[in-house]
């Protein structure tokens, strides 16, 4: 171990920067932070954090089992905190549970139909890739945070006013 | 602060020139000084030479003096990042500003007291000729011992007459995954093995990588790697490479320690991340450089920079920074019909 201890953070301990105005208005900064909108949001609630024209990055708190999710479009998580399990399916029909032209995640109902693909298990700092075609779900044995890279869509959720420095 | 392409491959929309400049040419690369041993450089009215401590522009309005290490840890983000988006301010007085295909070069064209007093200057150029020029001089002016893209306690000084190159270091390949890093056939992890060691400041990043276990026929699809591992390998600073892509949205996370070499205008929205440590941004107007914010970002803080400012950061132990860029495009054009956001979010 060298002289440096690098600082982490996680959704127990956090510590937050701000923006200071000189001649501005901090709003336009959109500045929050990830563990604390995790930390005040539901399980698997996926909250924007970041938003630039369709896309989004989504902070979720992981804690017990997810839904069944599927996109028509790769996505990809970063566990940042924790331990996070994610279970994928191969989708028999995708276009039957999401239209391929549309963008951003939906919920599935019910584990869907399709051949299992196998799963991993994410630690700290691992990112994993939710791929086109499939459907998958998470499952933390512990409360932690992940970070989705998605696009806005239909379980991505606004809530822009709570969060961010005013 | 991660380009998908090269940045002066134009696309097919018209290019902006909001100052209606005409395209210059003439460009020379002249002898090494007798005493100094350094070529120096000419792209239309700007001449360009160093001695063994500072780098100097010369334009019809006057002469521009930096040190070169700062000169060149400058010179090297502009020519890495392909004139970026937007503007890459080498200090409050000299830089460039990509209008992707075309780039104007400045003098005192971002500086409010330049402008006033009528002692700006800006000259448009192609930009894959311009970059010729830049990539020659970063080439000359780097003596062996010396790499611009890496922080300053880990590398060799600058000053001194020609002594050797680094063609090595100021020619290495951004890093650019096509779908994610550690996919088979994409982008391959850091490891010791092909000589990336931890850097010295991440000594305590776990190297530990996820379970996969992928059913027979989805390994390609069923796989995760670890990013703060790979990220604690990265053998330069502030200079972001991409590791996951969705369409256009790119992750690019990056290493920073020391200081941003540039002062980077945005001429679009900007997203950074702080994964890890500590990052001070001071946030001045784009157009004037009057200072507008401090933002002191921790570990899980999430900011956007306006596409009306300029932004240069500040991190005293190396940290872990998710730039996030979206490289659609179609971006410029709605920057050139004034159709982009100046700011990503409205609440």
């Amino acid at each position: 171990m060298g002289q440096y201890t690098t600082d982490f953070g996680s959704i127990h301990s956090y510590k937050k920067g701000g923006v200071t105005a000189i001649d501005d208005d901090p709003k336009r900064y959109v500045f929050s932070n990830m563990f604390e909108v995790a930390a005040k949001s539901a399980p698997y609630e996926r909250v924007a954090v970041a938003k630039n024209f369709e896309y989004v990055i989504e902070s979720a708190k992981a804690e017990g089992e997810s839904g069944w999710y599927t996109a028509a479009h790769d996505e990809f998580v970063i566990a940042m905190d924790g331990k996070v399990r994610v279970d994928f399916v191969k989708l028999a029909d995708p276009d039957a549970l999401v239209d391929p032209e549309s963008e951003g995640a939906v919920h599935i109902e019910g584990k869907p139909e399709g051949a299992n693909m196998g799963y991993v298990v994410l630690g700290r700092g691992h990112m994993a890739m939710l791929p086109v075609g499939s459907a998958y779900k998470f499952s933390a044995p512990e409360t932690c945070t992940i970070l989705i890279q998605s696009i806005d869509g239909a379980v991505t959720q606004h809530k822009w006013a709570q969060f961010c420095q005013k | 602060m991660a380009m998908k392409e090269s940045a002066f491959a134009g696309t097919d929309e018209e290019i902006s020139n909001p100052r209606g400049l005409p395209i210059t040419g003439n460009f020379a690369i002249n002898p090494a000084d007798n005493i100094t041993g350094y070529k120096s450089f000419q792209a239309g009215s700007f001449k360009f030479h160093r001695d063994e401590y500072f780098c100097y522009v010369t334009t019809p309005t006057g002469v521009h003096t930096m040190p070169a290490d700062a000169f060149l840890r400058a010179l090297m983000r502009d020519v890495a990042w392909g004139f970026f988006y937007g503007t890459v301010n080498f200090d409050q007085v000299f830089g460039t500003t990509n209008y992707y295909g075309e780039v104007d070069m400045f003098m005192g064209a971002t500086n409010e007291a330049y402008t006033a007093a009528g002692r700006d200057f800006v000259e448009r150029f192609k930009a894959d000729k311009l970059m010729d020029v830049f990539k020659q001089m970063v080439s000359d002016w780097t003596n062996e011992g010396y790499d611009p893209f890496a922080a300053p306690m880990e590398t060799g000084v600058p000053w001194g007459i020609k002594n050797g190159d680094n063609d090595e270091a100021v020619s290495r390949e951004r890093v650019t995954a096509r779908r994610m890093v550690g996919l088979p056939g994409d982008t391959p992890v850091r490891t010791d093995a092909n000589g990336y060691p931890v850097n010295r400041m991440f000594a305590d990043v776990v190297q530990d990588q996820p379970e996969v276990h992928a059913e027979p026929g989805f390994e390609h699809e069923v796989s995760a790697y670890n990013l703060f591992a790979y990220l604690s390998r990265s053998d330069v600073t502030w200079n972001p490479s991409v590791c996951s892509v969705v369409k256009d949205s790119l992750f690019c996370p990056t290493s920073e320690e020391y200081i941003l070499p540039v002062e980077h205008g945005n001429d679009r929205c900007e997203w950074f991340i702080q994964l890890t440590d500590e990052i001070t941004w001071n946030v001045k107007d784009g157009a004037t450089g009057r200072p507008r914010a401090i933002i002191n970002m921790k570990a899980g803080d999430c900011c956007c920079m306006p596409a009306d400012i300029r932004h240069q950061g500040f991190s005293a132990k190396r940290s872990m920074l998710l730039v996030w860029e979206n490289g659609s495009p179609k971006i410029p054009e709605l920057i050139r019909q004034g159709l982009a956001p100046d700011v990503a979010v409205e609440f």
